[in-house]
């Protein structure tokens, strides 16, 4: 390693973090633009056309904003979260491939290290919930890091699943592997528990569980302001940016597709993702925290082992890939089931103890 | 002097500071965040040594998980304010312990025969960890998974409610 190596990787990794900067940017405007139009609004309109400036506008508001140092307890720790947050959403990019040959680095172990630093944004979040001395912060980061540890699960099984299929943990070599048919096609179950699970730990609706803004206010946020507070916000526009190109290299196909320039494929795919998540956002309301640890530990982990163990076999017997596509709907068709089946069941005992107790107060 | 060196002294510098943290600060939660700063140092001397599949192990597992639940149960089980007593009569015993604990590693490093020589490391490549891991090594490797089974079924039976305190 040269001085001269070392300069060039700085400058690669100087114009990713402004593409993310600029693409996270660009997500706050759509995402704003998307919500509107689904709620028959607008949606930014004053500033520029049709609003375009208004993530501008916004930074700048940020920027500029009062940094309220609220009179706690631990100054360190609550000063250095954001951080702790913000840069393992920024580093997860060095090892996804927008293109072939337009990556930061491509890493023989890709998939593991984005695993490996997704997981310590946690840490940065405990910080902030501890470091706050507030008893919405400590509520939220507790809900957060259940919520979290808990759908880091299915995500790595899902990811072992794609793996096993692909035989490599290269990303770039994971999405060559997908050059006659994508991901999807055998892994449709994975897609959709990928989705689901990534969605949670984003942190977003409806997982929002940890803000939830209408019951805890913010949760680990909630004593923050200006640029700290506005350093978890790009880290969560990152996530959620970085999902959509995960779920694009895992399953989509990554940068492969006819005609169109590989890159344009990429972007395409990706914010296809990102558009379902926003749109998610407007339908959904909020799940319970019960109700998500649940659905986690007694549905979504036992289905991503069932996945791995079909996935295995299918490798093992070189079935074609049209029964694994089978074999994977079969799957979905038979969750969906038994969440419908056990949800009527309860539903039932619900309406049967509510009978039992007009009948005894009646009597 | 090269740049390997120069960061080796940055990494190392962060480890010990992190190490020294962990056990002379006053604040529980400041210690087990010294300990991540350790690990993390430690995960990034692995990458100097071009052992990089370590590295990402480390900084998941140890980074990642073990310090989350640390913290986790640190701060759910911290109900009382004001000084917590940190110290304990034990302090003899540690010591004996940690230099004993020094005295057998050292003697070790000294002693063993490394595959590679340290000052030109070669990068095992996946397929390799793989083979030695799940051939060479795979009895220990299960008897490894099989201890954790175990710890984690017993982690259930002591966590379980008992007949009568169930409500």
């Amino acid at each position: 390693m040269t001085w001269t190596d070392i300069l060039l990787t700085s400058l690669k990794v100087g114009a990713m973090v402004g593409l993310i900067t600029v693409v996270v940017l660009l997500l706050t405007y759509l995402e704003r633009k998307i919500l509107g139009r689904i709620q028959m609004r607008m949606g930014p309109m004053r500033t520029g056309f049709h609003g375009v400036l208004q993530p501008i506008a916004d930074a700048l508001k940020l920027v500029l904003k009062e940094d309220v140092l609220p009179s706690v307890k631990d100054r360190a720790v609550f000063w250095i979260a954001p951080l702790v947050v913000f840069v393992p959403a920024l580093i997860l990019w060095v090892t996804i491939p927008f293109t072939e040959d337009l990556v930061v680095r491509n890493l023989e172990f890709g998939i593991l290290y984005i695993v490996a630093v997704s997981v310590f944004s946690i840490v940065g979040i405990i910080m902030a919930s501890w470091g706050s001395n507030n008893k919405y912060a400590l509520l939220g980061g507790a809900r957060a890091v259940a919520q979290l540890i808990s759908y880091e699960l299915p995500v790595i099984l899902v990811i072992l699943a794609v793996v096993m299929v692909s035989e490599t943990l290269d990303m770039r070599l994971i999405v060559e592997a997908q050059s006659s048919y994508p991901f999807i096609y055998v892994q449709p179950l994975g897609f959709l528990i990928f989705l689901i699970a990534g969605l949670a730990e984003l942190g977003r609706t409806p997982f929002d569980i940890p803000t939830a803004e209408s019951e805890i206010v913010g949760g680990p946020f909630v004593e923050y302001s200006g640029m700290h507070w506005s350093m978890f916000f790009l880290a969560e526009y990152a996530n959620t940016f970085a999902i959509g190109a995960l779920t694009t290299v895992l399953f989509l196909g990554g940068w492969s597709g006819p005609l169109l320039p590989g890159l344009l494929w990429f972007s395409i795919k990706t914010l296809s993702v990102i558009f379902f998540i926003f749109w998610l956002r407007a339908t959904l309301p909020r799940f319970r925290i019960d109700q998500l640890m649940t659905f986690c530990w007694k549905f979504l982990i036992p289905i991503s082992f069932l996945n791995i163990l079909v996935t295995g076999f299918y490798l093992f017997y070189g079935w074609p890939s049209w029964s694994m596509f089978l074999l994977s709907m079969a799957m979905i068709f038979g969750g969906y089931t038994t969440i419908r089946i056990t949800q009527k069941r309860r539903a039932a005992s619900i309406a049967e103890t509510l009978r039992l107790r007009r009948e005894r107060i009646a009597a | 002097m090269t740049t390997v060196l120069v960061f080796f002294f940055i990494l190392g510098g962060m480890a010990l500071l992190g190490s020294v943290g962990t056990v002379a600060s006053r604040n529980v939660v400041h210690a087990a965040l010294s300990l991540v700063l350790a690990l993390l140092a430690v995960a990034g001397l692995f990458i100097l040594l071009l052992a990089e599949f370590l590295a990402i192990v480390q900084v998941l597992i140890y980074g990642g998980a073990i310090t989350i639940i640390l913290l986790f149960a640190l701060m759910l089980t911290r109900t009382r304010e004001g000084p917590v007593r940190l110290d304990n009569a034990q302090r003899r015993f540690a010591l004996i312990g940690a230099g004993a604990a020094f005295a057998v590693l050292t003697v070790v490093i000294m002693v063993s025969d490394w595959p590679a020589p340290i000052d030109n490391p070669v990068r095992p490549g996946f397929s390799r960890i793989s083979e030695v891991l799940f051939q060479q090594w795979a009895i220990p490797f299960e008897a490894a998974s099989l201890v954790l089974l175990v710890a984690l079924i017993g982690a259930i039976v002591i966590s379980r409610p008992e007949k009568g305190e169930r409500d």
